[in-house]
């Protein structure tokens, strides 16, 4: 599935023409694996792609994280209108390594960008998003205890690049607050047997932008522990953006999952490709 | 040791005085430095079909003069900026985010093409960032 895609997305871009919106390059963040704008696990406050006011921009990636006993495997794409608007939709699936099996979740997304410009003004830029997230094999998680198969993320998300801060470089700040009932991002359901309220979590990061096309940076993931059977973990993450051109960014990273469903201490990598028109 | 401790600071001083950081009109490469990015970012909007309806009807010449001007002004040049406030001065453009995306991403280029470090770029763009309020949706 993912190589045919993988396939799609080059030949999508050979046949791209040099059309590209107006934002800066690299402004318009990467994929994350919920297909949000942002970085690897966190969303951010930037609209996926380059459309700038009054202009359209459309994306497309592909992801995976590959830990000790897990691999993750994403694709989806975003369309953004004005830098305002942007409507994401995700394809997970949890390849379980060492159990064997697998779970599929997918991901609807809606970004609005309220206030602040991430380059321009004092305030950083500040966006509230929603996540509509269902899962499409729901029989393990509901066996260990999660309520329902479906939910819906909110978050807010402020995201600020400071220019000439680290060796003259620019430093790209990013805070999101989510509520959410979802176990392991959803891949383990949502809410539990016991708990159906939404959870308030804190998601942050942080990158150094070496120039206009390299960013090194880290992120930090909050997540709630409602199920009984396993510990749950908070998520991070060391990542390398490369943002080659308006059209295609490639970000590799080193991830730290903490303990998935009685699997302690997921670690691996993160490896990501977007295209972007 | 009282007569020491002034002679101390004297040679601190010097030291210092010796290796002064060079300012951001210097590290942009002075006068003939921002003659270039001002001549550079010129041509990039002619060719840009984003923004160049927005100078059809102004004075090339006091256009060129008042940006280099206001760069060398506002780098710590030895510049007085003699134009109106960006606010007069691009009321009734309707000048949007896209607009100053286009001219931000023609400066880098120019900036890039001339070999400006890194971080003198950041400096500028720093310094230039804040101008979006007074310069848009006017």
């Amino acid at each position: 599935m993912i190589t045919r895609f993988t396939l799609a997305l080059c030949c999508l871009l050979a046949s791209a023409s040099s059309v590209a919106g107006s934002k800066i390059v690299a402004t318009g963040g990467a994929s994350s694996i919920e297909g949000s704008a942002g970085g690897g696990i966190v969303p951010w406050a930037v609209i996926n792609g380059y459309g700038s006011s009054d202009e359209w921009s459309a994306t497309a990636f592909t992801s995976r994280v590959g830990v000790d006993d897990f691999t993750l495997n994403v694709f989806g794409a975003s369309v953004s209108y004005d830098n305002k608007w942007e409507w994401s939709v995700a394809r997970q699936t949890f390849k379980l390594d060492s159990i064997g099996g697998e779970l599929r979740q997918d991901v609807f997304g809606v970004k609005y960008h309220i206030a602040g410009e991430l380059l321009y003004t004092a305030w950083p830029q500040i966006s509230v998003g929603l996540q509509y997230k269902k899962h499409r094999d729901f029989g393990l998680p509901q066996a260990v205890g999660a309520r329902d198969d479906s939910g819906v993320d909110v978050y807010f998300s402020a995201s600020k690049v400071l220019f000439d801060q680290v060796a003259g470089r620019n430093l790209l700040l990013n805070g999101t607050v989510r509520a959410t009932k979802a176990n392991q991002t959803g891949l383990l359901g949502f809410g539990s047997a016991s708990d159906n309220n939404y959870q308030f979590v804190f998601e942050g990061s942080a990158a150094v932008l070496l120039n206009y096309n390299v960013a090194l940076g880290i992120e930090f993931k909050q997540k709630p522990d409602q199920l009984n059977f396993a510990t749950e973990q908070h998520w991070r993450d060391l990542f390398v953006a490369w943002f080659i051109n308006k059209h295609v960014s490639v970000v590799g990273g080193y991830v730290d999952l903490g303990s998935i469903a009685g699997f302690d201490q997921q670690q691996g990598y993160y490896i990501s490709v977007e295209g972007a028109w | 040791m009282r007569t020491i401790t002034p002679l101390v600071f004297a040679l601190l001083l010097t030291a210092c005085s010796q290796h002064p950081q060079p300012s951001l009109y210097q590290q942009l490469g002075g006068e003939p430095g921002i003659a270039a990015i001002t001549d550079g970012l010129l041509q990039k909007i002619e060719q840009d079909q984003r923004i160049v309806h927005h100078f059809a009807d102004t004075d090339i010449a006091r256009f060129r003069r008042l940006l280099a001007e206001q760069l060398c002004n506002i780098s710590g040049g030895p510049c007085e900026y003699t134009g109106g406030t960006m606010q007069e001065s691009h009321t009734g453009f309707n000048i949007t985010l896209a607009h100053y995306d286009a001219l931000v991403e023609n400066l880098i280029d120019v900036m890039q093409q001339q070999q400006i470090s890194i971080s003198a770029q950041n400096q500028l763009l720093a310094l230039l960032a804040p101008m979006y309020k007074d310069i848009t949706y006017r």
